[in-house]
């Protein structure tokens, strides 16, 4: 069996179910964030909810589900677009560029949210 | 989004500068255009995990549940709208 090098998780069922589980978690996070922004916010109740253990917790789960769910999308979209066959000899160069360039983001985003909010 | 939680959180007075921020007219633009994305992304996602559980498979129940997207996408966007300004 042939493996894939740059996939999340190197099998596709594998990244099949990491979609999955990432998006509902994600989902769970935005729609607390819009519920919380909906009602009056002001930066004493805001600041408390992030200081819950909890909310940090949760928030450093989505922010690693979103860099695995990126990671597995983008990866779907740059193999199946950026190829030799769309491409040409160009394509291998640019789908390794763009995938290098995601996922030093994505690392970066996830360090970024540790930072924030174990920070305040 | 990570600056704005990150000023969100480093000072009232960060806080209040990024209300002021977020609430010009160009920056409703973008907030607005970035939920109303992630909804539709969101729902249709959504119905990928519907499709998963085998409900809406054939060339039938791919139309409708497209078109439902697409529908209820558009009342996202619009309530986003109207929750913003």
């Amino acid at each position: 069996m042939v493996t894939s090098v740059t996939s999340f998780s190197r099998t596709g069922l594998s990244d099949w179910l990491i979609q999955r589980v990432t998006s509902i978690i994600l989902l769970a996070y935005f729609l607390l964030i819009a519920y919380q922004l909906m009602g009056s916010v002001d930066y004493t109740s805001w600041k408390a909810l992030f200081e819950h253990t909890w909310m940090k917790v949760f928030t450093l789960m989505a922010a690693l589900s979103l860099a695995a769910h990126s990671w597995i999308g983008l990866w779907s979209v740059f193999t199946d677009y950026l190829t030799e066959r769309m491409l040409g000899p160009k394509g291998n160069v640019i789908r390794l560029c763009c995938q290098l360039s995601v996922s030093i983001a994505l690392v970066a985003y996830v360090i970024w949210v540790i930072v924030i909010v174990w920070n305040y | 989004m990570l600056w704005a939680l990150d000023q969100s959180l480093a000072s009232e007075a960060s806080f209040l500068a990024l209300t002021e921020t977020l609430t010009s007219p160009l920056a409703k633009v973008i907030l607005w255009g970035t939920a109303s994305f992630l909804s539709y992304h969101a729902l249709a996602g959504l119905k990928h995990l519907v499709m998963d559980a085998g409900i809406g498979e054939t060339m039938r129940g791919g139309v409708i549940g497209a078109r439902a997207v697409f529908a209820l996408a558009a009342i996202a966007a619009a309530w986003w709208g109207v929750a913003l300004w």
